[in-house]
Formats: structure tokens, sequence, C-alpha cells
């Protein structure tokens, strides 16, 4: 089974939840930009948590199904019209052979979406992953974005896959937040290479998501953050959600398919949330910080698990419908 | 290096234990250490550890493994091991055909060092060089202990295009190229090996954070029929374990 490519989109990347464990080579992490809206889509099909999907940025994407399978589109509720008929986002839908599922727009929140698929998308593993690293040619589709013509295959899915059309996954469980939540972020290794005032400015102002954004780092802009003395270190380990401070005292949010190690000074980490939160804000949203203990960013956490668990018994009950 | 590594923030799943905020190979063996110790550990919740020039970072799933519990496993390990002054030193040997169109930056270095090219190469291969930390692209390793007397500026202009397994000086810097990509190091030779290998599931990279080089001079017709036998999975490289001396081995 495999559906071929007829648009690919502004930028269409099969991600798993990452090539965790080879940090240390220098190799980055890559996945998805939203964790949280990816693995929501696999339990909504009974599919496995780490799972490929198609990570879906904005509008473009067209693609035509060689089977009958189930998909859903989870995150950003874009616009898709499968065989030309509107098919909401965060609802599992039937596709059958020769189906053409298409995204149209966008939707009232976020800039990315998943299309996860029962099954899987399935590319070869490298590195014990599936996710797309564009800047090292390595995973996904030939290590690189989807383009027009490429056949991309899919996983052998549950043998109840059926069941799950025309789930809806509750409103309330669903990870997107408004634009207006503030980021949660803890204090940076690097918090003490900051003045009081660095400090406050942080916290304090509000920040605009510049241009410069691509699924290595968000540079922010907005009022300077002052340093004691400088902002060079000697290199050390970043994570995905930290939050630079180069010389010119503009914050650069680290995600995705950030380096592995870089040196500068760091005054604060987003938390695994707030960062997929930022993940679907675009150029000119507006983004506050809000200082939390990693304690209460663990919080955020606890919560989320909570809805995932919701989630499941839900398609439990609908499956015994 | 601190007399108490510390512990900082690095948000919700990531614990850093700095031990130094400079290059220190003292520091960098201690983090070394407690990478090690904790490996051995397989602790529950723990997703993989990043050692750095001067830190160690620790990622892992705070549901499973909250903060403070790893906190206390850390300093757990850290008090265990400062009792333990010896440790193994693992060298990896790396053939290095030196010169001609395998190091056309050869003649610079000997230029610029006022020493004979065959001087430069007997210092090249005359002191182990330690592995502080892999980064920039994959497999690319930061390593430590060369003959300061070698020591080059950069090429003004970068090249484009490196060929993997270039081997070069930067500063008082050595390292071999792990990928093909643009650089400007002063390109003094070529090894055979394969640095990086991402068909390789097992071991995808060759040199490890906390190992040594050890360069070795070979002939043009060695270099091909290593990596003949590379390419075609035939080669072993050597690696040798050596006891280290108390004060931590050669800095």
């Amino acid at each position: 089974m495999s559906f071929m490519v007829e648009k690919a989109g502004m930028l269409t990347l099969v991600q798993d939840l990452g090539r965790w464990g080879h940090q240390f080579r220098g190799l980055t992490v890559s996945g998805p930009m939203d964790q949280f809206s990816l693995r929501m889509g696999n339990a909504m099909l009974g599919n496995d948590e780490n799972d490929a999907a198609l990570e879906v940025t904005l509008f473009g994407l067209s693609i035509v199904f060689s089977e009958e399978r189930c998909v859903v589109l989870s995150g950003a509720d874009l616009a898709m019209k499968i065989d030309g008929s509107p098919a909401p986002a965060w609802m599992v839908h039937h596709v059958k052979q020769g189906s053409r599922l298409a995204i149209t727009g966008v939707g009232t929140v976020g800039c990315r979406a998943y299309l996860c698929v029962s099954g899987g998308v399935d590319v070869p593993l490298v590195m014990g992953s599936r996710s797309t690293f564009t800047k090292g040619k390595i995973g996904g589709y030939k290590g690189r974005a989807l383009a027009a013509g490429d056949v991309v295959a899919t996983g052998e899915p549950n043998p109840l896959w059926r069941k799950s059309a025309g789930l809806v996954c509750p409103v309330e469980l669903r990870p997107l937040r408004g634009k207006d939540e503030p980021i949660y972020a803890s204090d940076g290794p690097q918090v003490d290479a900051f003045t009081e005032k660095g400090i406050a400015t942080f916290y304090g102002e509000t920040y605009t998501v510049s241009e410069n954004i691509d699924r290595m780092g968000y540079r922010l802009d907005g009022p300077v953050i002052e340093h004691v003395s400088g902002p060079d270190i000697v290199s050390d380990g970043i994570v995905h959600g930290s939050v630079q401070v180069p010389g010119d005292g503009k914050p650069i949010v680290l995600m995705a398919d950030r380096q592995t190690t870089g040196g500068y000074t760091k005054i604060a980490v987003v938390s695994a949330w707030s960062a997929a939160q930022l993940a679907q804000r675009l150029q000119g949203d507006k983004v506050r910080f809000a200082r939390v203990t990693e304690k209460e960013a663990t919080e955020l956490l606890v919560k989320y698990e909570a809805s995932l668990r919701k989630l499941h018994e839900t398609r439990a009950t609908y499956r015994t419908r | 290096m601190y007399d108490n590594p510390k512990f900082l923030g690095s948000g919700d799943s990531c614990l850093v234990v700095e031990f130094s905020d400079g290059i220190e190979m003292a520091a960098n063996i201690a983090l070394q250490n407690l990478r090690r110790a904790l490996t051995l550990r397989k602790t529950v919740g723990v997703r993989e550890f990043v050692p750095t020039y001067r830190s160690l970072s620790i990622h892992h799933d705070p549901i499973k493994l909250p903060r403070d519990k790893l906190e206390d496993i850390v300093r757990k390990e850290l008090f265990n091991l400062k009792d333990s002054s010896e440790t193994e030193k693992r060298v990896l040997v790396m053939p290095v055909v030196y010169g001609g169109e395998y190091g056309p930056d050869l003649r610079n270095v000997a230029e610029h060092t006022k020493l004979d090219e065959s001087e430069v190469i007997k210092r090249h291969t005359s002191t182990d060089c330690y592995c502080y930390m892999l980064g920039f692209t994959p497999g690319f390793s930061y390593l430590g202990g060369m003959d300061e007397s070698l020591a080059t500026p950069r090429l003004k202009s970068p090249r484009v295009l490196i060929p993997a397994g270039s081997v070069g000086i930067a500063g008082k810097q050595t390292g071999a190229y792990s990928i093909d990509s643009p650089g400007g190091w002063q390109l003094i030779g070529r090894t055979p090996l394969r640095l990086f290998d991402p068909e390789d599931a097992e071991n995808p990279t060759l040199i490890d954070a906390g190992d040594w080089i050890r360069f070795s001079a070979i002939s043009e017709k060695e270099y091909l029929d290593i990596k003949n036998d590379v390419d075609s999975g035939r080669y072993k490289p050597e690696k040798i374990i050596e006891r280290a001396q108390s004060e931590g081995g050669v800095a």
C-alpha cells in the first residue's frame, strides 16, 4: 500500500518521534515540531505512538491513495478535502482506493499538522528512526522533503483499523492552545550569565516571531536581553526548547532540527509542552514567556498524558459501539 | 574544574552536570567516567547521555524519572567515582596517508611552522590526541593534545567541499572530517577509515568522546588497500585498551 504525491505543498516531511540516542555522535534528533499532536493522531488510529506520519506545514499538499486506509489530520486544523468534500481535522476519515486527499487552506489555529495513516508511513529506518533530517540528508523519504511524483509506502495496519473511522477527538483533549497562552520556560544552564534586568526583560516583555524560523530554530524580535559580560561559552549541550541569546540580545528558541551542542549562553529552556505550542506560531505572532520551575513544567506533561489516556479510552468505547 | 560538579537546569526533560567552565582534560575524563557509570546502571527513564567539553547532559523522561530522583542517582555515582583513580585508555589507531593529493596543505603547515614536511608528519604521529566531544557534523571529533609546534591558522578562504576522511589542522586543533563537507582546516592527509556510516545500525560513528586517537603514517598503497577493505566491510579498525596512569594520562 502506498500513496502518490501529486503536489508536495510548502513543506511535507516524514517524521516519527525522532532519532534519539545518537546526540553523543553529533547527530541531530529531528522528529516532530509538535510531538503532542503527532502522538494523539497515532492514538486515534490505534497506531504505535512512534509510527511515522507526514508533518504538513500550511497547505498545498495533495496525495492519492493506492488502497483504502484510515487517516486523521492532527495538530493545526488546516482545511482538508477528501475527493473534493471537506474533511475536518481531528476526525478519522476512511479513504478509498484512488481517493485524493488535499490540504487546501489554513484553519483557526496553528500552522503544522500531522497526517497520520493507519499502519504509519513506512520509509526505511535509519539509525532507529524514520524522521527526516533534511540538512543532514538522513532518514525520511530519501533524506528530503516530499516532492511531486514520490510514491510513499505505508505500513501494515492493525486488524481493527477500519473501526476508527468517524472517531472525533473531543475538543478539550486536543493539545493545541491559542496564541495567547504564555510560553512556559524554566531557567537555563547559563541564567547567571544575564543581568537581573536582562532576565526581567525576557520574562516581562512581549516578543514577536521573526521571519527567520525553520525546524532548527525560531528567532524572536523584541527588546534586547542584557548579558553580564558576553554571550560566548565553551560549547555545551542543547535541548529542544533551549533559548540561546547571542550577542545581539535577541532570543533564539531551538527546535526539532537543532544542533546537538552550541556556544551561546542559554537564559532559559522552554518546557516541552510550550515548545510544541510555539512551533504552531508564525511570523508576526506574539510570544510572552512565563517563568516556571522544572516541576511545574513537568505538570504540563502529566496533564497531557491524562488527556492521551482519555483519548485511548474514548477510542476503546467507540470501537465497541 | 569545580570541586563539586554543578547541577544545572535544562528544561523539564534534561539535567546538565557541569564539571568546568573551560576546556580541561581532567574535567572531561571525570564526566566520561560518570557517563560510563550511569550507562552501566541502565536507569529506567533515562533517554540518553550527551557528553560535551565540560558537561554531561542527561536526557530523561520526567514522568518516569523525576528530576530529584535523577539528581540523587547522579550524586551517588559521583561519590562512588571519587575513589576510582584508575581508568582505561581506549586508543583508536588512525592510519593516515600524508601529503600529496591527500594532504594538499601539508606544505602550508611546513612553511608556517618552519619544519620539514617529514618532521610535521613525525610530530603529528608522535602524540595521542584526546577526543573531548563529537559535533559539528555526525562523527566529527573535537581533538586536543596535538603537538603545539604544529599549530597553523585556518585557510583564509574555506574549501567548498572536503572529502570525508580528510585530516586537518586548525590552530592548535587537529581532527578528521567525518562526512563530505565545506571547511577551512589545513588538510595534511587522509584516513581510509569510515568515521560515519548511517547504514551501520549498531555503531554509526567510529570514534567516541573519551577515546584517544593515535595517528599512524601509511603509504598511498596501504591507503588504497585499507580503503578497499573498508569499502567491502573487511577492515577491522585497530583499537587498543591501555591502563591510564593514575594522574589521568597524558595531558
